[in-house]
């Protein structure tokens, strides 16, 4: 691996000889994602059990969070920085984006997850006399499951990616080697921030996805 | 004794009275009366959309009436905790409805688990119910319902009703989905199990064939009325247009 233009240095070698600032900005990356998906999962899927139970509420509510699915990243975090409490320079503000962006995939898949299942089973349920709380804890997040974790699996892999944008407002994360590796030409720099990056997103696509088959009940 | 199953004046009026409206203010279920006494089974017969199904969910709430009554046991079904009223009836619907991520043990024992039993006592009353409706309880109580044919889940969808041991039964069309063959043998199977069960029955069904084997009583609903209530020999010889339009497809 060498040859790159810039520092001349390979990738490897440059982990080597960084190897504790690396592994600083890999657990930053971690910590930002982790901490945005986990916020998003335990607003998004209360939210999406909620729009299944109050169906007139499901249009506004995906609709907003589809308005922040489309604002450019780097937007929405310039946005954020002026507001109070939340905003500023930092991990906070960046946290704040990565949820929003996390939340739609999430309360979506929650959704439909939970809605999906089969009208029969839950007419049966009922009928027996399941309590609705029964019914939701017992039945329809069981089956919808599968779901609800393709929604994770989605948000995670978007957050990673997005999370490297982070660094432009210092929030830290491998962003910082590939925004540095930009602003000075170098290409090692760049691929030392991109390529963990982009190990994480495939190793949490993959984890997520055995994990998805495994609870995927449908279509048997 | 008082009867499993007495309804009065029962009726469901759709929600609306202007003309826009989706519900329109039609009536689904009219002025319905009846009484399924302890062994006994009204078979409800009309054509699509003449009430039946609609008059099974105001029995047990999963449609609320907007007028009339229902007894269950003697006891106003509108007076009941409606989850408790549903675990006093037992409800067995054409797509069978069995719970894809449950083995056949644990849909059998839903209500007594619901109902709080002990372990123990569910499963012995799982295998006395599979027994009962012709499964072996060795081969089958840890499948899952995917691995059972369509009249193997309809038994399994008969056990669970019964589980709980309900004094009353709610079936609409159990069989209707099944292929011919297996069709005849459950009803032959369920007209022999309705005389040891003796519950009190209420099956719907738009086969009159079916409603003639398996009713003691035939009821015959048109455009959301009850519009002919008697035994299978009197529906046989009734001369009521819409008995006859019956008879001749039979």
């Amino acid at each position: 691996m060498q040859g790159f233009h810039g520092s001349g240095m390979s990738v490897w070698g440059f982990y080597a000889r960084n190897a504790q600032e690396v592994l600083g900005l890999v657990g930053q990356h971690l910590y930002l994602v982790a901490i945005s998906t986990g916020a998003a999962i335990v607003i998004g899927v209360p939210l999406g059990i909620l729009l299944t139970r109050r169906p007139a509420w499901r249009g506004p509510v995906l609709g907003v969070a589809n308005v922040f699915q489309t604002v450019p990243s780097l937007a929405l975090f310039g946005f954020l920085i002026p507001l109070p409490f939340i905003g500023g320079i930092g991990a906070t503000t960046a946290i704040v984006a990565l949820v929003l962006y996390a939340l739609l995939p999430i309360v979506r898949n929650t959704y439909e997850g939970v809605a999906g299942v089969d009208p029969a089973v839950r007419e049966a349920g009922r009928g027996m006399g399941m309590t609705d709380w029964q019914l939701l804890t017992q039945v329809e997040l069981p089956l919808g499951f599968g779901v609800i974790l393709a929604g994770v699996r989605v948000a995670t892999v978007v957050s990673v990616g997005t999370a490297t944008i982070a660094a432009a407002i210092g929030a830290g994360g491998l962003g910082v080697y590939i925004f540095r590796g930009v602003a000075v030409v170098d290409d090692t720099l760049i691929l030392a921030g991109a390529l963990p990056a982009a190990l994480m997103a495939l190793a949490a696509d993959g984890l997520l996805g055995v994990a998805e088959r495994r609870f995927a009940w449908r279509g048997k | 004794m008082t009867k499993p199953l007495e309804v009065e004046g029962l009726g469901y009026q759709l929600p609306g009275t202007g003309k826009r409206e989706t519900g329109n203010g039609r009536f689904l279920v009219r002025d319905v009366s009846f009484t399924v006494g302890a062994g006994e089974t009204l078979v409800l017969l009309g054509r699509s959309g003449s009430g039946k199904t609609t008059t099974l969910k105001l029995i047990n709430r999963l449609l609320e009436p907007t007028s009339g009554e229902v007894r269950v046991a003697g006891e106003r079904a509108a007076d009941l905790a409606v989850t408790r009223l549903r675990r006093r009836i037992g409800y067995v619907i054409q797509e069978v409805g069995l719970f894809p991520h449950f083995t056949v043990e644990r849909n059998v024992g839903l209500v007594p688990q619901l109902e709080g039993w002990p372990p123990a006592r569910i499963a012995a009353r799982v295998r006395e119910l599979l027994a009962m409706v012709g499964l072996d309880a060795d081969t089958f109580v840890s499948r899952y319902p995917h691995e059972l044919s369509g009249g193997q889940r309809q038994r399994v969808g008969v056990a669970r009703a019964l589980a709980a041991d309900p004094l009353l039964l709610l079936l609409d069309e159990p069989f209707g989905a099944l292929d011919p063959i297996t069709r005849v043998e459950l009803q032959l199977e369920f007209a022999a199990l309705e005389g040891r069960l003796g519950k009190g029955m209420v099956f719907v069904t738009h086969d009159v064939r079916e409603g003639l084997l398996l009713g003691s009583h035939i009821g015959l609903m048109l455009q959301g009325r009850l519009v002919f209530l008697g035994t299978p020999d009197e529906f046989r010889h009734s001369d009521h247009p819409e008995c006859r339009a019956f008879m001749a497809a039979a």
